[in-house]
């Protein structure tokens, strides 16, 4: 069978990874090319060896190195704190209390609202708020860092809380009668039986707000604008570097491969640790 | 013992009563913001930013004053051009799930049952692709996409398949191996070609992870601002979020309730639609985080 399956792969493989090369391979390999390169366009490109990262890291208005510690801060707080609200919210919503399912489809609701339309919609609520005060979202980084951190848990809360509740309806109802007897109070039980068979749904559930954090770029475009250079993660201070900024093109593609390896190596570190605590069923 | 049964029960019920009265008080928290949009959007538009959280009513002094009717979408439906952006997010988003779908269930099986050195290949630039962030490709992606002359909503298909491919072949593939490789055998050997194998046999079991990874990449498509902002030709063509972002203008100043009465025709197709479908999309996220 597999003879047979095999040299039909014009029909099954290529269409797939014709337009994945258009839209992802050639891209990257060219990318990862041009960053050592200096260019305005992509014809004019010279080899420029390391050039481009020497100047990334040495800008004198420091905007990159402002935002890989701003980006790591915001994406370290935002997963600690969504998954702390989620998991608390699940483990409270498969109690089976009244209105429970009117509740998940509240929580779940923001995450069908795009980026850049959450972050107009919440510029206008944030800023009403901090106008009583004189300020405004861009006053200065903490503001807006914040802002991002409120927003990203109003739109990510519901959608780990269904991946967390769908992990505490798996584990066995026989376990936690079987704490319960010898003496495991809630908390013991919660701590000692659930949480070790819940390790797949937070590996899953931090991956995803760890990454989500350093990609995010519309709700910051939209919340806090262009013009605010304190107040930009990463994805979107390389937008401006290369856009905004003339003469710039080759810095901003060596700041988005450093983006990259960063995100690359948080992916897979954070892989290893969750993998290993998880336990077999 | 008994007695001690009933009152522990009477104190978990007292507890669990107490936990919907707060739930149902987050809730309406957390709708608010969606509410006071809706309300913001009939408001003039200096009482937007001014007075974001008041809500005139038929018969209070700020009524005459801040009340506009439909003005506001009037104007941003004249400022977007929103009918054709929806259009437009529309036919983007459809086309570009069904060539997904179709495309990657086929790529998935054949990296399944075929084990060489393609398929492995293949499966690990998909998880790999996974990872990446877009900004690593967008300036090259965008050059691309205008040489080839991909800037239209039709060209852009094929770099959603792109790059919609990692996520779908994963899914699919995830779900294969657990399908029983038997019944594809005996249609082989009674004579059906790979091609009539996979989809009079493959196909149809693979129909909830068609509605699941449907399901993520809509969600992800519909919803894209910088991927379509850099590859279309924005002067033809522009998507919701696009259209949203342009009422921004260059100089920074932003009509306020043109801006809040686009946000209500943004969001509501989605709510509706959520609505009805809630629960093939709260299964398709599971599932989505089942593979993960």
């Amino acid at each position: 069978m597999e003879k047979a399956i095999k040299k039909w792969w014009p029909l099954f493989v290529l269409p797939t990874m014709a337009a994945f090369a258009i839209g992802f391979l050639v891209p990257f390999v060219w990318g990862l090319y041009l960053s050592f390169c200096n260019f305005t366009t992509i014809n004019d490109a010279v080899f420029t060896g390391l050039e481009n990262y020497v100047m990334a890291f040495t800008d004198p208005s420091s905007v990159f190195t402002h935002a890989l510690w701003y980006t790591a801060l915001f994406s370290a707080l935002s997963t600690v704190i969504i998954n702390l609200l989620s998991l608390t919210v699940a483990i409270l919503l498969v109690r089976g209390i009244r209105g429970t399912n009117i509740f998940r489809t509240v929580f779940f609701m923001p995450n069908l609202i795009g980026g850049i339309v959450l972050g107009w919609l919440w510029q206008v609520l944030i800023n009403g708020v901090l106008e009583k005060y004189g300020v405004t979202i861009v006053t200065n980084e903490w503001y807006g860092f914040w802002s991002l951190i409120l927003v990203m848990t109003w739109q990510q809360l519901g959608y780990m809380m269904i991946i967390y509740i769908s992990g505490l309806q798996s584990i066995p109802e026989e376990l936690s009668e079987a704490a319960s007897i010898d003496g495991a109070n809630a908390w013991q039980t919660l701590r000692h039986v659930k949480l070790p068979m819940l390790m797949p749904s937070i590996t899953i559930c931090t991956f995803l707000t760890i990454t989500n954090g350093f990609k995010l770029f519309d709700q910051n475009l939209a919340l806090v604008g262009q013009n605010s250079p304190n107040s930009q993660l990463m994805a979107l201070d390389i937008y401006n570097t290369f856009y905004g900024r003339t003469g710039w093109a080759g810095a901003g593609q060596a700041k988005a491969v450093v983006f990259c390896i960063i995100v690359v190596a948080i992916a897979l570190i954070q892989q290893k640790l969750t993998h290993s605590r998880e336990v077999q069923q | 013992m008994a007695n001690e049964k009933s009152n522990l029960k009477r104190s978990t019920r007292v507890a669990n009563g107490i936990l919907s009265v707060v739930f149902s008080v987050i809730s309406l928290a957390y709708v608010y913001p969606l509410f006071i949009m809706l309300v913001n959007s009939f408001k003039k538009k200096a009482y937007i930013s001014r007075a974001p959280f008041t809500i005139p009513l038929p018969g209070d002094a700020n009524w005459t004053r801040m009340f506009v009717g439909t003005d506001n979408y009037a104007t941003g439906i004249q400022k977007t051009e929103f009918p054709m952006a929806f259009v437009y997010s529309l036919v983007i988003t459809v086309l570009s799930v069904f060539v997904i779908l179709l495309c990657c269930s086929m790529t998935a099986w054949y990296i399944n049952r075929v084990h060489s050195k393609l398929s492995k290949g293949v499966y690990a630039l998909c998880l790999f692709s996974m990872v990446v962030p877009f900004q690593m490709v967008m300036f090259t992606l965008s050059k691309i996409a205008n040489v080839l002359h991909l800037n239209t909503p039709l060209g852009i298909v094929v770099i959603y398949l792109g790059f919609g491919a990692g996520l779908a072949v994963f899914m699919f593939a995830g779900y294969m191996k657990s399908c029983p490789i038997a019944i594809e055998e005996s249609a082989m050997i009674d004579g059906c070609n790979p091609v009539r194998t996979f989809f009079s046999i493959v196909l149809p079991v693979l129909q909830p992870t068609y509605v699941s990874t449907a399901i993520l990449e809509a969600m992800w498509i519909w919803n894209d601002y910088l991927l379509p902002y850099l590859v279309l030709d924005l002067k033809k063509y522009k998507t919701i979020p696009i259209a949203v972002q342009y009422l921004k203008g260059g100089y920074g100043s932003v009509d306020m309730g043109a801006m809040m009465a686009m946000l209500v025709l943004a969001i509501v197709p989605i709510i509706v639609l959520y609505l009805c479908c809630q629960k093939y999309i709260v299964s398709g996220v599971m599932a989505g985080a089942v593979k993960g």
